[in-house]
Parts: structure tokens; C-alpha cells; sequence
């Protein structure tokens, strides 16, 4: 084990190397670039006995990943933003395919107007592909997320394709300490085994992805449902053993202060450590706050959230995203979580830090203080979601929304 | 092993039982492919026709994958990728048989993409010049005047309005990546065809043989007239049969000593039929018939460089 001062990027490149990748087929795109020039290089140099595969664009990116992965060979890509919208059509193919392919994506918002920063509007509008959703807080969250996403994507119960997300900038570029096990480590960790999926073969000849029609298709559907459903399980068990080999936990949701809470604020992301520290300050205060930072969205922890919110007054959901004419995403899924209590907190919702806009403390200090007020009751036609950040000049210069 | 009629094996590698057309060419050229390169082949398919013929009733008895509509090029990348990652690519036999849209049109990015970065396979295009498997639609392939759903005959103009010359020239584009094996061939000529396949084969590189093959359905012909048809096309040089090595050296391999004017080829289909009823179809054949004249000539001098 050492302990290095990396960025994010490196660290999902890192992560990636000692998981023993054997095909990378990527393309370039900020804030991702430096996983995959790092793993180049790592290839060029002859560290990485894998094949880099440099593509002429991301929805070639996903296709080669999956033909890859579809031969048996354990394969990686990463994409941010326009890169990602442009592979979602190969998002569905590859999770019906059931091919344990891992993707790290550094969250980027997408045109337009253009930004490379940071917001969640890339991935969690592909939520519903298929593909297993982790977000790290941190780079050593990165990284062992990207370990965890290799043991869950293999497990032959589960076979769903992963991402693990993470703030772009925030942390795809800012170098923290992580901690770096050896590879005879990870190796035990994520084994390369005989692939425990169906795959392109001279022995056994199959043919993938033939046509389905109504009798069939949904059982397909169905069935990825059920995986996704064990995921849960199985990502729980694979956090067991990884904190026996590493010293890290990880669950699903990380909740901080919470059994007491009355006001709990949850959301997903490197904002998230933002938060964190404004309970703290809070709680010096004598405020009775708390907060969940999602790990794993899909599958969404839907028990785990109901568990930790329960009790409380008041939840606020923050979403570094946002649902046109309707509310945030994650608002969506907390509240279908919360939904069959029979004793509900109020909800409100958050619109934040979208196209790299900074979530300061300030920003989770107006989210409580709102939270705290709320009741439903007020809620009509979309007036329970705010934008605590919004820039106001720009509204009346602009004329937004005459 | 020089292929005849003769030598090809009678095993089947396709299960029998199709769910297209009766006397479809492309089916007849995927069935030369398979007997060319047999159990130790392994296929790709981007969305078309074939993915309804090998991909729904009856199957290949090698492994088989349906890609998307523009990504066959990308998929099979990754299938070379990763066999070669694990030690396995030596014995295969890999190669994409995919339709005119996703090879000329929504797979051309890919394509390139996949031929540019050197990877070992053969790409088959079967031509059918439009997207019959929606409904005869109009394609980068699609040829002057031709009738099809998005360029109907109508009151005011009728076909497809790009010239010959101008269409865009697949093979070419692919030669023209410096790739070690570029062809044309016909269903018409499988000896020919199936011995341009076991060449392109046994490249170390990416190989792409353009198969031209009459759509019964969207070119309004007799289920016994396709490979009548594609012969004609050969005949008349609307469509040459040739090879390119290295993206410069071409030779020419079924030669044309007296080339039949193309309204033979063109008075056979459905789709031209409106050219023959008016005056105007008369001097659009003019046109054509200056472009394929002209495109011959520019072949053979090719051919002349050795």
C-alpha cells in the first residue's frame, strides 16, 4: 500500500490499471482526457498489458467497449458530458448485452449553451440505461468505487455495466491523498475468472442481440430489473470484503448525523463534502441537522433512504441538475421513496451548482434555513423546487422568464 | 486453394430458414461468405436486412452479433481488440456484412474509424442502393433517377436528383485509406466474389469488398431476376468489378470488352421505369450513360498504372 497525492483522473486511471484492464477504448473530452492519457501511456510503457484502442468518438468509444467485453476481455472507457449523450444509444445495447463493463465519467454539463463544468445533467439523465450509477465525494472514493464497480459488474447475479461518476474539475482535477493497495491486492480483490456471461466464442457459437418480439422483450427488461435489484445485495457484501482488505467502508448512502436529525439536506456529489462541514457547524450551534451523500443511485437505495429520513421534519433535496417542468431528479426518486410512509417529512427541493456554479456554504445555509420553513401544504405547480443560487441580475438584465 | 464451384464444401454454416424475401442476393451472398470462411468465422451485422435474415428465423452456427444501425464498424474494433488482448485472434475468421446505409451513410464514421486504426477484419458492404429494410428508402448508394419512398416520381421532379458522377464513391473512400485490400464484387460473380474474400481474409489488416446486390423489393424486380440483374449492372459497367491494393494499385478483374448500353441494366427494374415513359427519361439516360462511360475509361487508365 502507498499513499499518493493524485488527482481524481488519475486516481480512476489508477484504479483501472491495477483491475487489470484488458482493452481501453476511449476518446478524449474535458475533464476526462487524463484517465485515459494516463492509461495510454501506462500502455506505451509497457505497465498495462492491455490493448488501448484510440477511437474516433464516444459512441465508437462504447461500441468497442462492448465488442471487447463481448469477447470475454475485461474492458474500461471514460466519457464526460456531450460524449456521454453521444454514446447513450449504446448504453441500453450494452447493458442488454449483460457486459460487465466499468465507465468513469467526470461530470460535466452539456450544450448549450457550452460549459466544461461541472454539473450532473450528463449521467443521471442515463439513469434508466442499464448501467449501474456510483458518485464519489472524493478522489479515494474514485478510486474505490472503480474497484467495487469491477466486483459488482461480475457478479454473475448482477452482469450490468457501471458508472462511476465524479465532479469534474472539483475532483477530476484537484489531487488529494489516496491510498493505493498493490496489485497482488486488488488482484484478489477483482480476479480475472473465465467470464461468467454469455460471450463471442469458437466453442460455443451464439448469436447476441437477435431480435425479440413482444412475447419475449419484456422478460429482458424484467430481468435486468431483478439484477439491478440484487446489485444492492452484492454491492453490500463486495463493501464488506473490501474494508476487510482495505479499511474502507462504503455504503450506498452515507448519512452523517442523522438519527436526530429534524432537518436532513441529501444529494450526490463532491458538494456533498460542503455540506458535511456545515452540519458540523451547525450542529456546534445546537441545530439538529444531517445529511446523506448517495453513493449508489442506481440501483437507488430506496430503504436505506426511507430508513435515514423518517424520522425526521424536514428533507431538502439538492440537485446538481435539473428536470425541465418538472423538479430535480434526484427530488424524483427521494420523493417516490418517501412516498409510502405514513408519517412523511416535508420535502423541498434544490436547483444548484449547475454548469460549475460553486455550492459554497452559504448556498447549504440558505437550503437549510428554507428547509426548515417549509411545508407542503405551500406546494403548488412546481413552487416547492428553489434555486438558492440563482444570479439575479442576470434575471433582470436578461429578462429571464418575461 | 484456388476456389471453384466445384471445391466449395456443401457443409452448412447458416441454419436453414430465413425470414426475408425469397430469392434475396444478399442472403445469397452472405451464404458465399459463410462457405468461403466457415466455422472459424465470426460476424457482425449493423442493422438491415441481414439482422432480420441471420438474426431472427434461422441462425449462423458461428458466433454472430447484430450491432447497432451505425457502430459495426466500432463493434468489431472492440471484437479484434479483444481477442487479441486474450491471445485468441489468431484463428478467426471476422468480418461485418452490413447494408449500403450503414456502411456509406450512418456508419461511415465508424467504419473509417476502425480502418484507420488498422484493425484486422474484413468489412462487407452488400449494396442494395437504399434502405430496403424500411422501405426502399433513398441512401448515399442511391443512383441518378432511381425511384425510391424519399424520392418518388412525382408531379414536379422524379428520382434521385444527384448525379452519378457526383455519388459518393465508397470504394474509393476506402481505398483511399491506404488499407492493403479494397474490391467490388457481384452476386452475379461468385467465384469471382468468393475468391476476393478468401484473399481479403488472410490480410493482417482492415479489408473491404463492396458487394453489389439487387434489392428485389425496393427495385421493383422478379424474385428470379436478381441475379439476371446484378449481372446486367457488371455488363453494362454501371457497376465494374475490380480490386485495389494499398489504395493504388487496381486492377481490373472482370473485363468488359463490348459494354451494353445501360438502359439494358436500367429497363429491368421497376425504378427506372419512369425514364422510359417521356422524352426527359430518354436524355437523363444520356446523362448517365455519359457518367458511366466516363467512369470506365477513368477505371481502366487506373488499371493502366499497374
Amino acid at each position: 500500500m502507498s499513499r499518493q497525492y493524485i488527482t481524481g483522473c488519475t486516481a480512476a486511471a489508477e484504479a483501472a490499471k491495477l483491475a487489470a484492464v484488458e482493452v481501453i477504448a476511449a476518446y478524449p473530452i474535458t475533464p476526462q482526457t487524463h484517465i485515459v492519457q494516463t492509461l495510454s501511456q501506462d500502455v506505451y510503457n509497457g505497465v498495462l498489458d492491455a490493448v488501448f484502442v484510440p477511437v474516433e468518438s464516444e459512441h465508437s468509444a462504447m461500441s468497442a467497449t462492448v465488442g471487447a467485453s463481448i469477447t470475454g476481455a475485461r474492458a474500461f472507457t471514460a466519457s464526460s458530458s456531450q460524449g456521454l449523450a453521444l454514446m447513450h444509444e449504446v448504453l441500453p445495447y450494452a447493458a442488454g448485452l449483460r457486459l460487465p463493463i466499468v465507465m468513469a465519467i467526470a461530470n460535466r454539463s452539456v450544450a448549450s449553451p457550452v460549459t466544461i463544468f461541472t454539473d450532473h445533467q450528463d449521467s443521471l439523465p442515463q439513469r434508466e440505461t442499464g448501467f449501474m450509477q456510483f458518485y464519489a465525494e472524493s478522489c479515494q472514493d474514485i478510486f474505490d468505487l472503480i474497484l467495487l464497480a469491477y466486483k459488482v459488474t461480475e457478479n454473475k447475479d448482477v452482469l450490468l455495466p457501471a458508472m462511476v461518476c465524479f465532479d469534474g474539475f472539483f475532483l477530476s482535477h484537484i489531487s488529494e491523498p489516496v491510498e493505493i493497495p498493490e496489485a497482488e491486492e486488488v488482484a484478489a480483490f477483482v480476479p480475472r475468472t473465465k467470464p461468467q456471461y454469455p460471450t463471442m466464442d469458437l466453442e460455443h457459437p451464439r448469436s447476441f442481440n437477435a431480435m425479440a418480439f413482444p412475447e419475449h422483450f419484456e422478460e429482458f427488461q424484467r430481468d435486468k430489473f431483478v439484477s439491478m435489484a440484487k446489485a444492492a445485495s452484492v454491492f453490500d457484501e463486495a463493501a464488506k470484503e473490501f474494508q476487510q482488505r482495505f479499511g474502507r467502508l462504503h455504503s450506498r448512502i452515507e448519512t452523517f448525523f442523522c438519527e436526530d436529525a429534524d432537518w436532513i439536506l441529501i444529494g450526490l456529489g463532491s458538494m456533498m463534502g460542503t455540506v458535511r462541514t456545515c452540519v458540523e457547524e451547525l450542529r456546534a450551534k445546537g441545530e439538529k441537522v444531517g445529511m446523506i451523500a448517495i453513493k449508489a443511485y442506481r440501483p437507488f437505495p430506496v430503504q436505506d433512504v426511507v430508513d435515514a429520513l423518517k424520522n425526521c421534519k424536514g428533507v431538502g433535496v439538492m440537485d446538481r441538475d435539473v428536470g425541465y417542468g418538472t423538479g430535480g431528479i434526484v427530488y424524483q426518486d427521494v420523493s417516490r421513496s418517501l412516498y409510502h410512509l405514513d408519517k412523511k417529512p416535508h420535502l423541498s427541493n434544490y436547483i444548484l451548482g449547475l454548469g460549475g456554479r460553486d455550492v459554497t456554504k452559504k448556498t447549504v445555509y440558505k437550503c437549510f434555513e428554507q428547509v426548515k420553513t417549509w411545508k407542503d401544504a405551500q406546494a403548488s405547480d412546481g413552487n416547492d423546487v428553489f434555486w438558492p443560487d440563482e444570479n439575479t441580475k442576470v434575471w433582470d438584465t436578461w429578462g429571464v422568464g418575461e | 486453394m484456388t476456389i471453384t464451384l466445384k471445391s466449395l464444401t456443401d457443409e452448412r454454416f447458416v441454419a436453414p430458414g430465413r425470414a426475408g424475401c425469397a430469392g434475396c442476393p444478399a442472403v445469397m451472398g452472405a451464404k458465399m461468405v459463410t462457405k468461403v470462411l466457415g466455422n472459424n468465422a465470426m460476424m457482425v451485422t449493423s442493422t438491415g436486412c441481414m439482422c432480420v435474415n441471420y438474426g431472427y428465423q434461422g441462425s449462423t452456427m458461428f458466433p454472430y452479433i447484430h450491432s447497432l444501425f451505425p457502430n459495426a464498424g466500432a463493434v468489431i474494433s472492440g471484437i479484434d481488440a479483444g481477442l487479441k488482448a486474450q491471445g485468441k485472434r489468431e484463428d478467426v475468421n471476422l468480418f461485418a456484412y452490413c447494408g449500403d446505409g450503414g456502411t456509406v451513410d450512418i456508419g461511415i464514421q465508424a467504419l473509417s474509424g476502425a480502418v484507420d486504426r488498422g484493425h484486422k477484419f474484413l468489412y462487407i458492404c452488400y449494396d442494395n442502393e437504399g434502405y430496403m429494410n424500411t422501405g426502399g428508402q433513398r441512401s448515399g448508394a442511391t443512383p441518378y433517377k432511381a425511384k425510391t419512398t424519399t424520392t418518388p416520381v412525382g408531379d414536379k421532379q422524379s428520382g434521385e436528383p444527384r448525379a452519378l458522377s457526383h455519388r459518393k464513391d465508397m470504394v474509393k473512400i476506402m481505398a483511399n485509406h491506404g488499407i492493403p485490400y479494397t474490391a467490388t464484387a457481384s452476386v452475379a460473380y461468385p467465384v469471382d466474389f468468393m475468391k476476393k474474400v478468401e484473399k481479403a481474409i488472410s490480410i493482417d489488416g482492415p479489408t473491404y469488398i463492396h458487394l453489389h446486390s439487387p434489392c428485389l423489393v425496393g427495385w421493383g424486380i422478379a424474385e428470379n431476376m436478381g441475379v439476371t440483374v446484378a449481372r446486367a449492372a457488371v455488363e453494362t459497367c454501371m457497376f465494374p468489378l475490380y480490386e485495389v491494393e494499398n489504395g493504388i494499385h487496381y486492377q481490373i478483374t472482370k473485363n468488359i470488352k463490348d459494354k451494353k448500353p445501360i438502359a439494358e441494366y436500367l429497363k429491368l427494374q421497376g425504378r427506372f421505369k419512369h425514364l422510359f415513359s417521356n422524352e426527359a427519361g430518354a436524355e437523363y439516360m444520356a446523362e448517365m450513360q455519359h457518367d458511366v462511360d466516363a467512369g470506365w475509361d477513368y477505371l481502366q487508365k487506373l488499371a493502366s498504372l499497374g
